[in-house]
């Protein structure tokens, strides 16, 4: 549901030096904002954004790429499967709490009896039973229920570790970070060991598609805003939006 | 009743009449799901099954999709709308190049993808298109453990008789692939020209062959 970084598992200390860098950030583009030579409408802060975009591309490729390639080659498939199974269920969670939020009674039923059955036969969220047993899951978190009740999603907007998310993403966050429940542990270095933990794994689960992005991009930046914000709005209609526009045939 | 029973020999005379003088469009009969359901699963059948494919013979899989999606796809409608209003101002030599290198592009870059489908099956979600439609948008799904990905096409009915229905876009996970480099293409074209586009895409093909 996000490409690159993923946006749930931060913890708060994180998080709030995170709010320094990204205001020093506004700071600087409101310091010297160069025009963009073809704006887009969904992007107005296009200039600020790729800035951010390189910084966040540009660490990834020193530190979390190596990393997740690392961890994916001394670790067996089976153990990151299960890692990537537990904190899904953490998600499911959340994404239960959200469908409920968005008072849609199937998707938070399938999500509920996900997390009931994994949580229980599949040892506390390791074995995916319910994907077995063909429960779909239904990502949701606290900026979809927003665009639920009405809100626009407004400026397309890259965040400094974070990645691409919109406006009303964005202010959705400290509440997602709330309901993320690895953030509820109260041991600070297993917080952060789960948190790190989260973070590699799933990295090294784009590693494939990372690479095919990089084959087929003319413009990164372009490629993943675009996709981004369709797949955004796809998420919002639960898979079938209704057309924008009818299509421009030349 | 006797009525009846000339009507009756008059349906089945004119069936028998109609297949008769069409025997050709009894393929292109073919509804656009159906098409898309015949495709798929013949696809995904031959990638689990060929054992070059499964140790990673990439040249394979680009005959493959050569050979069998291909038919079925109006590159050039695809390539088209990527490029946009710029598109009639290419001339047909332009054009030409300007959809071979996307084809190549795309071809080359999703096949990586196509050759690690090991036990993925195909569901067709419900249709929603009338049989007037001219264009239909079928939905379908790959079911693969945990998260199964949505993917979508739009498919038009090709004017005149024989060619059926074919594929102009495609969507995995709600991201369509044309409107996806509709940006890229612009921002290339308006910075060096569609000639500029042409030679960034070959380019990028060059460098992604040698890769491999």
């Amino acid at each position: 549901m996000n490409c690159g970084l993923p946006t749930f598992g931060v913890q708060r200390s994180t998080c709030l030096r995170l709010a320094t860098t990204f205001c020093m950030l506004v700071f600087a583009l409101l310091q010297g904002c160069a025009a963009v030579p073809y704006p887009n409408k969904q992007d107005p802060l296009e200039s600020f954004n790729r800035g951010v975009f390189s910084f966040n591309d540009g660490l990834d490729r020193i530190v979390l790429k190596p990393v997740a390639t690392g961890y994916q080659q001394v670790t067996p498939h089976w153990f990151r499967t299960g890692v990537g199974n537990f904190f899904g269920n953490l998600e499911d969670v959340w994404s239960a709490v959200n469908t409920g939020l968005q008072l849609r009674a199937l998707e938070t039923g399938d999500n509920l009896g996900r997390v009931m059955l994994n949580t229980s036969i599949g040892l506390l969220g390791v074995v995916d039973v319910a994907s077995t047993l063909n429960v779909e899951r239904h990502p949701a978190n606290f900026g979809l229920t927003l665009a639920r009740w009405g809100v626009k999603p407004g400026p397309y907007l890259v965040l400094p570790l974070l990645g691409s998310t919109t406006l009303r993403d964005a202010a959705g966050l400290p509440i997602d970070v709330k309901g993320n429940l690895v953030n509820g542990i109260g041991d600070p270095s297993t917080r952060d060991a789960l948190s790190l933990l989260n973070i590699v794994d799933s990295r090294a689960s784009f590693l494939r598609a990372g690479d095919v992005v990089d084959d087929a991009a003319l413009d990164k930046y372009s490629f993943f805003r675009d996709a981004f914000l369709q797949r955004r709005r796809n998420l919002v209609y639960d898979g079938d939006p209704p057309d924008e526009e009818a299509e421009s045939v030349p | 009743m006797k009525r009846d029973f000339f009507r009756k020999g008059l349906m089945i005379a004119s069936a028998v009449f109609a297949l008769f003088l069409v025997p050709a469009a009894y393929a292109q009969d073919e509804a656009p799901d159906a098409l898309v359901k015949r495709l798929s699963v013949d696809v995904l059948d031959t990638l689990r099954s060929d054992k070059a494919i499964r140790a990673g013979d990439l040249a394979k899989v680009i005959a493959l999709v050569d050979a069998r999606i291909m038919p079925h796809v109006n590159f050039q409608r695809m390539t088209a709308s990527a490029v946009g209003p710029a598109w009639r101002q290419a001339t047909p030599e332009q054009q030409k190049r300007l959809e071979e290198e996307f084809k190549i592009l795309l071809v080359r870059t999703y096949a990586g993808a196509l050759a690690q489908v090991t036990d993925q099956t195909i569901v067709m979600k419900p249709q929603r298109s009338s049989a007037e439609d001219k264009e239909v948008l079928v939905r379908t799904e790959i079911k693969n453990g945990a998260n199964p990905i949505q993917l979508d096409y739009r498919l038009e009915k090709t004017p005149g008789q024989g060619a059926g229905w074919r594929i102009y876009n495609l969507n995995v996970l709600g991201v369509w692939l044309v409107e996806t480099y509709r940006s890229q293409f612009a921002q290339e074209i308006n910075a060096k020209g569609i000639d500029g586009l042409i030679n960034t895409l070959a380019e990028r093909n060059k460098a992604n062959s040698k890769k491999a």
